[in-house]
Parts: C-alpha cells; sequence; structure tokens
C-alpha cells in the first residue's frame, strides 16, 4: 500500500504563497513599518521645529539608544521563552552601587564599576537559575526582584547619606580609565571640524563659545549600535542564536535534541542585567549623580519595545533589528511630540495604543507561520 | 536478513513501576535493514519497552545487548550518542522555526571567520534541502518554519534528522497514530527508504494495517508479555488482530457482535 505512494510530488499544504504574503512573514514588519510612518508623520507636521536640526537629532537618537540598550537585551531574553520585570530596578540599582563604591567608598572609578557589573551579571544568573530550577514562571520570580533591588536602592543611600540622590560622580571619574568608556564622546574632533567649516552651528556666546553645539557621538550611542549588531550576529549567525531560538520555541523539544536550554535561559537573564547595567553606567556618568528612582517603568518600555518589534510574548521568534526600530519609534515619538509642543502625557495614550496594534500584528504572523496555532 | 548479526537484542526485559508490571519479560532483537513492528494495544507496554532501549528507563531485570556488547545506556544521550535515535509523536520539532535550523538544531555546523565561529548557514541550507529531497519532501525554500507542513512531513523531518546524524537504529513510537491516510502513507514510505539504507527500524503502531504494510517482522505485546515474533509472510492481518486483543475476547468479543470485528 505505502511502497506505491507517489512522493516527491509533495505534500498538500505547500500552496504557492503570494509574495507579499512571503515580505509580511518577517519579524520586523512592524518595526519597519512603524518607523517610516512615523519619520513621515514627524517630517511633515514638525519638520520647523528644530527636531532635525543637529541638536535635535543628538536629542532623540540619545533617548533611542537608551531603550535600545535595555530592547537589546529583553529581546534576546524574550526570544528564549522568558521575561525580566527587574530590569528598571536593575538601572537604579547599579547606578546607585556605582555611586556608594566610588563617591561614598571612595574606590576607584574603574573598581567601582567592575564590581557593579560583576554584582548585576550574579544578580542576573540568581534570577536565571531560580527560574529554570523552580519552573516558576520568570514573570513572577523577576516581579520579586523588581522589588527587592527597588527596596535597596532606596534603603543603602538613606542609610548611608540619608539622602536618595548621591552626586559627585563626574568628579570622582575624573582621570579614571574605564569611566570615558561609558560617559566620554567620539568623533569630537570631526565635530569641531564640521562646526569650523559652518556646517553644523557653534556656540556665540559663554564659556562653549566657538565649539560647535552638538561635539561628539556619545558613547551611549555607541553602545546601543554596538550591542544591537552583537544581539543580532549572536541570534541570526551562530549556533547559540539557533539555541535562543529553540529554548524559546520548545524547551522539551530543545532538551531532547540536547540544546542545554537551563544555560541558554540563565546566560539571557545574565545578559539582560549587564544591558541595564550598561544603561546605569552610561547614566551616572551624563548626570553626574545616583538617584534610588532612576529606571521607573524601564522594563516596561523595554519589553514594549521589543514587541513592536515583532518578538512573541510566548517566545521562540524575534528579531533584534526590530527591536532596535521598536526602540527607535520610541525615542522618536517621545521626544517629537515635545518637540511638537504636545502634552507629554499623549506619550504614554501612544504607547498603549501602539501597543495593542503591535501585539494584534503580531498574533496574526505567528498563525501565518505556523498555519494555525 | 537472516544472515547478519543483529544489532539490538533485548533478552526477558522486565520494569515494574511499584507494583505495577509494566513489562514481565520480554524479548525481541532487532537486525540492520529491516523493520521490526512493535504491535499491541494501548496500556500493552509498547512504549515502556522501547524507553528501556532509548535509555529513558533502566529495565528491572533483563539484559540489552547493542553491536553484541551488553548496555546499559544512562540516559537517553547515551543512546543517541551510540546511535539509536527515538522519534517521538510530539516533542520532535520546533513549529515557528525553519526547517534548516530545526534539522540541525543541537548539532548546528560552524564555520570560521578570525577568531569567531558562526553557524554555517549554506551547509545547513544546502544538507537539508538534499535529504529532504531523498525523502520526496520539496520545500519551497530551507527557512520554510516547520509550523508550515504536515504532521506527516515533520515525522519524515524528524526521521531524516535522527538518520542523517548516524542513527543506526531507529525508534518511531506511534509515528502514524495522528496522521491521516495521506501522510500515513508519505511516514510509512520514510520508513522504507531508510530501512533500504540500512538502518534498523523499530515501528511501533497498533494499527496493523500501517504494520503490514513496512514490516519485516512483527512482535506483539500484550499486557506486558510477547507471544513471540513472526516474519512477514507467516502471519495474517487478522492473526495479528486476535493477538493483539489477547485471543479469547476478541473471539467471545466477535460472538456477541456476529462476527463483525
Ligand atoms: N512512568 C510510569 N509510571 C507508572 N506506570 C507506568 C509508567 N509508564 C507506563 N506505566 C504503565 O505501564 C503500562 C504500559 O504503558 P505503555 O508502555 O505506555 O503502553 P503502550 O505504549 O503500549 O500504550 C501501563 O499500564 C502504564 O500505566
Ligand atoms: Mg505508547
Amino acid at each position: 500500500m505505502s511502497d506505491a505512494t507517489p512522493l516527491g510530488a509533495g505534500d498538500e499544504r505547500i500552496k504557492q504563497r503570494s509574495r507579499l504574503r512571503e515580505a509580511l512573514i518577517r519579524p520586523e514588519l512592524g518595526g519597519i513599518v512603524g518607523t517610516i510612518l512615523v519619520f513621515s508623520l514627524f517630517l511633515v507636521f514638525a519638520h520647523d521645529s528644530g527636531m532635525f536640526s543637529p541638536q535635535g537629532v543628538m536629542n532623540w537618537s540619545q533617548v533611542s539608544a537608551q531603550f535600545m540598550i535595555i530592547a537589546v537585551g529583553a529581546c534576546l531574553l524574550m526570544i528564549a521563552g522568558e521575561f525580566d520585570l527587574s530590569v528598571g530596578s536593575m538601572i537604579g540599582f547599579a547606578g546607585m552601587m556605582i555611586a556608594i563604591f566610588s563617591v561614598t567608598l571612595g574606590w576607584p572609578m574603574w573598581l567601582a564599576i567592575v564590581v557593579t557589573f560583576a554584582l548585576a551579571l550574579g544578580i542576573g544568573a540568581l534570577n536565571g537559575f531560580i527560574v529554570v530550577r523552580t519552573g516558576l514562571p520568570s514573570f513572577i520570580v523577576t516581579l520579586a526582584a523588581l522589588f527587592i533591588l527597588r527596596g535597596f536602592t532606596i534603603f543603602l543611600p538613606q542609610t548611608i547619606e540619608r539622602k536618595t540622590i548621591i552626586g559627585g560622580l563626574r568628579e570622582a571619574a575624573e582621570g579614571d580609565w574605564l569611566a570615558p568608556l561609558f560617559g566620554g564622546k567620539i568623533f569630537a574632533g570631526f565635530f569641531q571640524w564640521l562646526g569650523d567649516i559652518g556646517l553644523i552651528e557653534t556656540f556665540s556666546r559663554g564659556n562653549r563659545a566657538g565649539q560647535p553645539v552638538v561635539d561628539g557621538i556619545p558613547m551611549l550611542i555607541v553602545w546601543a549600535l554596538a550591542l544591537v549588531v552583537f544581539g543580532h550576529v549572536v541570534l541570526t549567525k551562530t549556533r547559540f542564536g539557533n539555541w535562543i531560538f529553540a529554548s524559546g520555541g520548545d524547551a522539551q523539544a530543545a532538551r531532547y535534541t540536547g540544546v542545554p536550554v537551563n544555560r541558554v535561559k540563565i546566560l539571557m537573564f545574565m545578559f539582560t542585567a549587564f544591558v541595564a547595567t550598561v544603561f546605569a553606567t552610561c547614566q551616572v556618568m551624563e548626570f553626574g549623580s545616583a538617584g534610588a528612582d532612576r529606571g521607573l517603568l524601564k522594563e516596561f518600555e523595554a519589553i514594549i519595545a521589543v514587541v513592536i518589534g515583532g518578538a512573541l510574548l510566548t517566545g521562540g521568534y524575534g528579531s533584534v533589528i526590530g527591536a532596535a526600530l521598536g526602540a527607535l519609534i520610541f525615542g522618536v515619538v517621545q521626544q517629537g511630540l515635545f518637540f511638537a509642543g504636545v502634552e507629554s502625557s499623549l506619550f504614554r495614550v501612544f504607547l498603549g495604543v501602539i501597543l495593542l496594534f503591535a501585539v494584534v500584528l503580531n498574533t496574526y504572523v505567528r498563525r501565518m507561520i505556523t498555519g494555525e496555532r | 536478513m537472516a544472515d547478519t548479526k543483529p544489532i539490538v537484542e533485548m533478552k526477558n526485559i522486565e520494569k515494574h513501576f511499584g507494583s505495577v508490571i509494566a513489562l514481565a519479560g520480554v524479548s525481541l532483537d532487532i537486525h540492520p535493514g529491516e523493520c521490526h513492528c512493535l504491535l499491541g494495544d494501548n496500556g500493552a507496554g509498547k512504549s515502556t519497552f522501547i524507553k528501556a532501549l532509548s535509555g529513558v528507563h533502566a529495565p528491572t531485570a533483563g539484559e540489552i545487548f547493542y553491536e553484541g556488547r551488553p548496555m546499559r545506556f544512562a540516559n537517553p544521550r547515551d543512546a543517541i550518542d551510540a546511535g539509536i535515535a527515538t522519534v517521538y509523536q510530539d516533542l520532535a520539532m520546533i513549529p515557528l522555526m525553519s526547517v534548516a535550523r530545526n534539522f540541525f538544531m543541537g548539532n548546528e555546523p560552524t564555520r570560521k571567520v578570525g577568531p569567531f565561529r558562526f553557524f554555517d548557514h549554506e551547509h545547513a541550507n544546502r544538507v537539508t534541502m538534499e535529504e529532504m529531497a531523498k525523502m520526496g519532501i520539496s520545500l519551497r525554500s530551507p527557512d520554510q518554519a516547520v509550523g508550515t507542513l504536515s504532521g506527516g512531513e515533520r515525522q519524515t523531518v524528524a526521521i531524516a534528522r535522527a538518520v542523517y546524524f548516524g542513527a543506526k537504529v531507529l525508534i518511531l513510537d506511534e509515528p502514524t497514530s495522528a496522521l491521516g491516510v495521506r501522510q500515513t502513507s508519505n511516514v510509512l514510505a520514510t520508513i522504507d527508504k531508510v530501512r533500504k539504507q540500512g538502518v534498523a527500524v523499530v515501528f511501533i503502531t497498533h494499527n496493523v494495517r500501517h504494520a503490514l504494510a513496512v514490516g519485516d517482522r512483527f512482535t506483539v505485546l500484550n499486557r506486558g508479555k510477547t507471544l513471540g515474533t513472526a516474519r512477514r509472510g507467516e502471519i495474517t492481518s487478522e492473526e495479528l488482530q486476535d493477538m493483539m486483543a489477547g485471543g479469547q475476547e476478541l473471539a467471545e468479543l466477535e460472538g456477541s457482535l456476529g462476527g463483525t470485528v
């Protein structure tokens, strides 16, 4: 009965699909469409608001870069099938630890930064370890971490310094070799030259007279781009990337073929903690201070950027490039509304609406990929 | 087949789960290039039996010889590394991932560029297309998500994957039980191709027709016991059906139903 069955003719399920449908089935779709839409809208309605002047561009680029840094971590973790709700608290905590180590304890800045990174990676690993060991949803485990870390971030400076903001970080970072990696700027000479030849404006008065209004690319932006490239390459071009997809797609099937699922998940929790600490370090270097309320709600903003970028909340599917575009949309809209003079609270309305759109679109894409599910 | 040595010999395998005796001394041998069908009703102990071979359960008593040597697998990974692969009904493929990514999951080929190792997508895509074509499945592209494949095609991908990565013994636990007619015949054709490549196939089913379509030998399990093994041509479909239901019971049933079973 079977031997006579002609195969090769393919199965009835392989239908020809239209090129459009084919093009639609990619995680970055929402991010690409959204980016084009957002830029078109602001170019039309806010082109004369200063949003597209060198300073304006630098402004929303920096805000987008902040979102991007944490979105890369949240993206890889979500594809691996987990969430981290403690990202915002980790940002506050890491910034505060750097301040306490360097300002209060007087350690050299590089040591404060290195120890803080080690501490954060340890906490990330602990989050991951608890999740894979107990089998509890990471949602709950990291919700606990959200409160614990935030609690310490308020408690420690209050106990030690009797205040919730610790300043003096810029002075403490003076002459340090590691601090400029987070707080410095690159291409300063190039921007000075652009100013000198009049391509970008220069300050005409004050102690910065003659300096260009944009005097370099902040390391924050360099970190964002580097992390996006790193995340994208790891996810799509390495064996480990395949393990990330597999761990989030179906952990049991992945384990059966020998993928070290637990190791992958724990490493992704550590990576999320790492990017949160990068964010925090750049931030305290820029502000010169650490505050107990820093990073509030950042975990949700990261998750929203990732979802706009096409990742499925259920794991196993998504794109770092998509998440980066999601972060770009965020930054452009948040700052664009400010430039356009729109009430800033409307940004939250926008967020909610776009999140809903993205989730519905992603569900649709998922149905197209898996047939029915 | 008679002149080859068995690749697997299982002798008097017993397995007790607490007070439940799932297997009460079952023996079976498997030769390279044969399809050995393991038949039996639900709960007969078929899965338990092959799990002793695939390293999931340690048998309570009995011996397993693999390539002539006594063997004890501590876990499924050991069995896979030794060349014994199992394709389970459900947990084989990840629907959201491409066929090529699934095919090489856990065995990703890498290519060195400077100090870095990258997933060799070119190699993975080419091999996937080739291996699937050998099994008679023409993919649109290696990027096609497994979710777009039918159940039968997914089984075939899983089988092709196991064989490509060096399975000498392929265990298929009810690969056809959830499939339609057309998809079932695809899987049966795949089994036939794999067997002709010299792989020893253990095909578990409770469908006599599926077994007779590809089987070389047939072993029937009934309540953890076996009545022995029959060759193709030595046994009819009715006899197999009878043995599965445990002889008498079916006779009784036949009486009460007026011979319609
Ligand atoms: N892990 C287990 N613990 C306890 N009993 C089990 C376990 N696995 C199987 N059994 C019992 O062993 C018997 C045989 O089951 P199984 O091998 O799954 O049958 P089959 O695959 O032939 O349908 C059944 O009675 C089942 O309840
Ligand atoms: Mg079974």
